[in-house]
This record gives C-alpha cells, structure tokens and sequence, in this order.
C-alpha cells in the first residue's frame, strides 16, 4: 500500500516551527518512515504547478504554518487547500496570527514608511519602497504584493484542525501526527490539545488563596518575582487563566507569566476579550467599592498596553481583526 | 534580448528567496538578483506594546536563532532602563548564548553547508545531505551529532524555558538562576562539546584540507570578495558574541573603525532597493556604491569569517590554535573566501564549547542575585551582540512608562544582503558560459550563498532527502524553453 502523502508548510512565520519537527528528534524518523512527504514547507521548488500536477484531496494532510501577509502565500495556501483531505493550521501564526499579526494595529503604509523611509540607520531620501513589479535595465523583477490585514489561515481558507503553540511542543506534535494517521480524530474544527486552561495543571495554583484577587497591576521587570507563587496574586498579569494547557508551563518554569500562546479554550471567540474579562473579574474586587473613580482610574492606569498584551498572539483571530485605520 | 534563468525559490532567508540571473544575447551573464519577497515588519508593530515584552516578541523575527534576538532585545533593556546586571546573570545570558552559537554552528556544519564538502559540490543529489553525511562518516558519529545538539539546546530549555523562543531575559537581569546539580550536567556538557569541536575540525581536516581540489574551490577567485568586515571584540580585540565593541577592518586587514553599540548610527547606514524586501546596509563613511567590492565600496560582510578577519584572535586556547592554522592555510589576514566561512564556523564552534566550559565552572554562576531592578526613568537603549550569522543591532525608544515608541532592527543576515548578491552574480558569472547550464551549476550557485549559513532554516528539514532546486531557461518571449531539476 502506498504511504499517505502529506504537505508542509510556512508562510508568514519564523521558522520555528520548523525547528520544531526537527526537535522531534528520533521521532522524526518514525514520521518519515510512515508518511510520503511530498512537498516540503521551504523545499526549494513550489512553483504552483508542481503541486497543481497532484490530483485533487491526493494529500492526506497539509500541516501549515504562518500566517498570511502576501498575495503568494495566499495562493499557495488555497492550492493546497485543494489538495489536501486535511488542512491542519499549525503554530500559533496560523492559528490565531500569531506575532506577526500584531502588524494589524498597523498597515502596509505605515510599515513601509517605517521600514523603508524614516528607519534611523535607512537612507532613502528618494522614498523608494519595494514594489510588485520593477523594470531594471535587463527586465523585469517582481515581488509577492504585501496585504494591508495579517490574517490566519481559517480567514484564507477552511481549516479542519488546529495544533497549537509558539512553537508547539514536541509531544503535542507527535499526538496530532498519530491522530491523523490513525485516523482517530475528534471533530472537524477541533484544536488538538488538552481541553483545560493552564492554570489548572499549573504548579504554582497551589499557592494561589480560594478568592483570587489582584489589588494592583506589576509587570514583570518592575518587582522581584516569586518563583513559587501564581503571577497573579503578584499582580503580574498571567493569561494562564483564560489559555490552553498543553505547553508544558515552559514560560512558567523560567519563571515568567504565561502570554497566551496556545489560545483559547473550546467555545471561545475572542481569546483577548476572554483573558480581559477574567482580569477583570478578579481585580480590586474587595476594596473596588471604597475606591473613588479616580483612584480605580490610576489603578487601572498601571494596565499598559492592554491589546498588544491581551491580543499578543491572537490579535488577526480577534472579532475586531485590526486597528481602524484613518483613510 | 537575452535569456533569462530564474532559480525560484532558493532557500529561505526568514522567508523565500529568489535569484534572477539575466544572460546576454552569446548566453553569458550579465547581471544576477538575489530577491526577498518578505517582510513582517517588527519595527513598526512593535510600537506601542510593553518594552519588557520585547525579549518575548523579536524572538520571532527568527525560529533558528530566537536566541540572539532575545539577548539583543534584553541587552537594550538594560540600557533602555540604565540598569547594570549582576555577575551572576551576565554569565548566565553568556552561557545561554555559548550553548546557542554552538547547537547553531552544529546544526549548519552537519545539516546544512557541510555536506557540499562532505559528500562533495558534485556528489549525487541524493546523497548531498545529512544522511548521506552520517553514511559517510558513520552512524555513530549522526548520533554524536544529534545528542551533543540536543544536550546543548537543553540548557537553553532548562534556564530560558523555550529552546524556540527563549523568555528569561529581563532588564537588568534573567528570570531563573542556575542550580547546583544542573550546573554539575553543564559542565559534562561543555567537556563534550569541546570534544565534539575537535572532532569536527579534524572532520574538515580529513575531508576538505585533504582533498586539493577542495582546497583550491575555497581559495579560487569564483568564490572570493575583498570586503570590509565588521565583529564584535572585547577589550584585546579578541572575539565576543555577547558584547564588546563593534570592530571594522578595511579590505587590507587594518582597522578602519572601532565603536560602541551606541554609536553605531554614525557607522551604517541601510540602501533600499524597489525589487526586494529586504534592506542593503552598507558603511557610512565609505558610502553606497552599488553592488561592487573593493575599499572604495561600503560593503561589508559579518558572521564567522568576518568574524575573525575583524579580530586579534580567540580567547580561548584551542580555538586560538585553530584560528592561526586557519589563517596559515589561506595564506594570512583577512581572508577573502567566501567558503572559509565554513572553517571559521568550526573556529567559532570550538570556542563557544570552551567558552560554554569555562562560564559552567565558575561558581559565580551559581550566585542567587541575578537580578537588578531598574529604578530609572527608560527613553532610549541600544544592544549588539554576535548572531551565528552576524552582528545584530536592537534599538528602541521609550516614553516614560517604557511603551516602546521606536523600534530599528539591522538583523545578523541582512548586513550581508549586498554582498549574497555579489556572491550569486560573481558564481553565476564564474560558471555560466555561452548559455551553457549544466546541473552541476545549481549546487555551485547554492554554495556561494549557503556558506554565509543565511538562516537557511529550510535545509534543516530536509533531514531525509535534498533540498530541491529548479533552475528554468526562458526564451526572450518569456516561454520556458528548457528546466533543469535536481530534487
């Protein structure tokens, strides 16, 4: 019997995920020796009718990762979308829009104008940015067309699973892996990873008083943390409370509070919306009524940045998607 | 009209990569590009968020080297916030780092450019890759390859939480110290990696050094640039990837500038192109000349080799010795050869294992305080260090409550954006003749960018077979007339 093909790969990410696989250490080799791997994330040749010879659902799966930021990767995705039985959307790029998705408090304008024009070290007096087609003296260059919106691949295309993580862990991986090729699957759409929130495998909960409560807000660089005590009963704001367990608490053990990277549990939309409301639930509650407007205004104050923290990794999945940008 | 030959895409670069190569009417080449079709634009999204939170969002600029953004990002911290950092927490970064630069020096000798030496530039495809690499110098040796690396990335794991994205850094400090019974692995893990560095430099002794025509394929003309080259130095203008002062040699080998982090605005300055993402840096009192070498031209190059030529030596003794008999071999300072990058990978590999040693068995790294907390008002900071592939600059600027206002980046791989190119062009030149486009061709035009290691994350997953490459001939109406694969 022929091994069922499978596809990797990237889009607007950073290679980790890739590193990931290969972190997968001798496990990879069991993967390799099970599945045809028929087209590679970074292999060197994807011209679209290398992959368009494939016939229709041929792929078993088509692990991608990144999210979409340019007209090619757009294309790309949607081939493979044709290809494939499976679309599984991989990493937290993909997922949610991870990092690069922050770029939606912005757009293309901004950035090339950054980038380009009014960078310290750049000397551009001429104002060029890159463009989709330039003619040079030989021909004629082209580029893939930048998007003004970052999105995640469900926004692109239909996505059947979604495996999680900044980068996910080696163990997550090899579950969904031998998930799909056992066939073993739960339902379309599902995320596959514990369906609990982190702070309930977390070892510092514990520590944690039955009523939580967060009187002020910290950040982590401002006090010397506790390495045995919940984040939040150190004011330090910690969205284990509202994200996926699954990572292994690897932040939490370099003692640093958890950023949200493997989204939100089953059922829920907007994952910042969600880590922002059960913030919300636990602070200053019983002294909130003793406090006049302006003294719970300062408080609140000291919360800087609330989207860029809350939407760190999900700002693309969030129900506003992006910033309102002026025409 | 001539032809043109498109080699898309070749391997990344934190992104794709694309090479245009435009040959004249008789098939000769008369111009080649060396295109990035990407951007993220960290500098500008990066804007408004938390300053602290820098260390956890650059990372992501690059999955392979997630830790050279996040001591640069922390290493600004402390000078955005002015906060010194204890001992014990500059020689835990360190260590973190000594581990990194050699797992990444690891990964891109067995994996990644080695195997053109190793197998050989015109060995068979198929067997021009680590596996063909662990047939040939046995499968013990492949195991040796993936345990050291793994014990290696471990470190990071254990003291940064994330091998891939790495969170420990804070201004003014780290998050987590080190234990005494991880210590104790540490140091068996620094013993090994020495071992493991001598191996590979007798490896390349062995197979490269020994074979003539290797030799002459590194010291050949196809493969060679007088540049200016840019490093990091301590204070006997020895090598240093965590800090020191930023050191530039002229294409003669004498020093033409040595500045601090802060200063380095007064030394480069970046070119933009409209037919690529990515910016082309270039030295500020010298000037953008276009894509040409020599004194007169502000390019410069970074990473290993450069490295090196930018140096008085290593600080460590068996990499010292290794750097002197490289230089030997190449026939003196600086070295212009493109592919003695890859030697001076292996020099670098053996002093991050001595370097990884040596921080391990100093009991100060065992010293509880490893954190300051900053109690100045944050405006403005600047942190370098050595990335494998180069020196990396962060830059922000703050308000007064440390929201990051500005951000500028010149990432390790981008200073040698002008100078890939000028590899590309001057190899295509070497080895296109008359139109001729042999197979052979592909791999040689590989090689004159792999050996700068460009954040190839690519040729790490081609772990069971070879990275693919397609190389079309168009005709001058555009119709491809001939395709020449090699997967």
């Amino acid at each position: 019997m022929a091994k069922p093909k499978v596809a990797f790969y990237w889009n607007a990410s950073c290679g980790g995920c890739e590193e990931a696989v290969v972190d997968l250490a001798e496990d990879i080799l069991g993967v390799v020796d099970a599945v045809d791997i028929v087209f590679w994330p970074v292999a060197l040749d994807f011209k679209k009718k290398d992959v368009e010879k494939l016939k229709d659902n041929e792929l078993v799966a088509s692990f991608i990762n990144g999210a979409i930021r340019t007209e090619e990767q757009k294309e790309m995705v949607e081939l493979l979308r044709r290809k494939s039985e499976l679309v599984v959307a991989f990493g937290s790029c993909a997922h949610l829009g991870g990092i690069p998705g922050l770029a939606n408090f912005s757009n293309r304008n901004e950035i090339f104008e950054r980038v380009y024009k009014t960078s310290e070290s750049t000397s551009n007096t001429e104002g060029v940015f890159p463009q989709v087609k330039t003619q040079i003296s030989e021909g004629e260059l082209t580029l893939p067309l930048f998007f003004d919106t970052v999105k995640t691949l469900d926004q692109t295309v239909d996505v059947d699973y979604y495996v999680p993580g900044c980068a996910p862990p080696p163990d997550i991986i090899m579950d969904a892996v031998n998930a799909i090729l056992k066939g073993d699957l739960p339902g379309k759409g599902s995320v596959l990873a514990p369906k609990k929130a982190l702070c309930d495998e977390c070892e510092r909960n514990e520590s944690k008083p039955e009523k939580l409560e967060i009187s002020e807000f910290n950040r982590v660089h401002q006090i010397e943390v506790d390495p045995e005590k919940c984040f939040l009963t150190q004011g330090i704001i910690c969205m284990g409370i509202s994200t996926r367990a699954g990572c292994g608490q690897r932040c939490i053990n370099a003692n640093m509070p958890c950023r949200g990277c493997f989204g939100p549990l089953d059922g829920v939309k907007d994952f910042g919306l969600r880590s922002m409301s059960a913030i919300a639930s636990i602070f200053a509650l019983t002294n909130e009524e003793n406090l006049s407007e302006d003294e719970l205004e300062k408080l609140m104050d000291k919360l800087v940045d609330p989207a860029g923290l809350f939407y760190m990794y999900s700002l693309p999945s969030s129900i506003l998607r992006r910033k309102r940008m002026e025409k | 009209m001539g032809r043109r030959v498109t080699i898309n895409p070749i391997t990344r670069l934190e992104g794709h990569g694309k090479i245009e190569i435009f040959l004249d009417e008789a098939g000769n080449v008369v111009n080649a590009y060396l295109q990035i079709p990407e951007l993220r634009g960290f500098e500008k999204f990066s804007e408004g968020r938390r300053a602290e939170e820098m260390p956890r969002i650059t990372p992501k600029i690059c999955g392979v080297c997630p830790t050279a953004h996040h001591m640069a990002s922390a290493k600004t911290l402390d000078d955005l916030f002015k906060v010194e950092v204890p001992p014990a927490a500059k020689k835990i970064r360190e260590l973190i780092y000594s581990a990194f630069m050699f797992e990444d020096h690891t990964l891109h000798f067995y994996f990644l450019g080695g195997p053109d030496f190793i197998m050989g530039p015109d060995a068979p495809p198929s067997e021009r890759n680590i596996l063909g690499v662990i047939q040939k110098v046995g499968v013990e040796t492949g195991k040796k390859v993936i345990n050291i690396r793994k014990r290696t990335r471990d470190i990071i794991t254990l003291l940064g939480g994330k091998v891939i994205h790495p969170v420990c850094g804070l201004p003014g400090g780290v998050s987590k110290g080190v234990k005494k019974e991880d210590r104790d692995e540490f140091i068996k893990t620094g013993k090994d990696a020495i071992e493991f560095s001598k191996f590979s430099l007798k490896l390349f002794d062995d197979i490269v050094l020994g074979n003539e025509e290797y030799v002459e394929l590194v010291v050949g003309d196809i493969y060679k640039h007088k540049t200016y080259y840019m490093g990091l130095v301590d204070e006997n203008n020895k090598v240093n990837f965590y800090d020191g002062m930023i050191r530039v040699v002229d294409p003669e080998g004498n020093e033409f500038c040595k500045f601090k982090s802060k200063d380095y605005l007064k030394h480069i300055e970046e070119h933009v192109e409209p037919w690529s993402y990515i910016k082309f840096p270039y030295l500020k009192n010298v000037g953008w000349k276009g894509f040409t070498d020599g004194i007169d031209s502000g390019v410069y190059r970074v990473a290993p080799l450069a490295r090196l030529n930018a140096s008085d030596g290593m600080p460590t003794p068996l990499a010292q010795e290794a750097y002197e008999k490289m230089y030997d071999v190449l026939g003196g300072k600086p070295a212009h050869n493109t592919l003695a990058y890859h030697w001076a990978r292996l020099v670098e590999q053996m002093y991050a294992s001595e370097r990884l040693l040596e921080l391990a068995e100093d009991d100060e790294i065992l010293d509880k305080n490893i954190r300051n907390i900053p109690t100045e008002t944050p405006d403005e900071g600047i942190g370098v260090v050595e990335a494998p592939r180069g020196t990396l600059y962060h830059h922000y600027k703050t308000d007064e409550r440390g929201i990051i206002q500005k951000v500028n980046l010149i990432v390790a791989t981008v200073n040698n954006s002008a100078a890939m190119s000028m590899s590309i062009k001057k190899a295509a030149q070497g080895l296109i003749k008359n139109g001729e486009v042999s197979d052979g061709l592909l791999n040689m035009v590989e090689m004159a960018f792999r050996a700068y290691d460009p954040c190839l994350a690519c040729a790490t997953h081609s772990l069971p077979g070879q990275t693919p490459l397609k190389v079309t001939i168009y005709n001058s109406d555009r119709e491809a007339i001939r395709t020449i694969i090699r997967d």
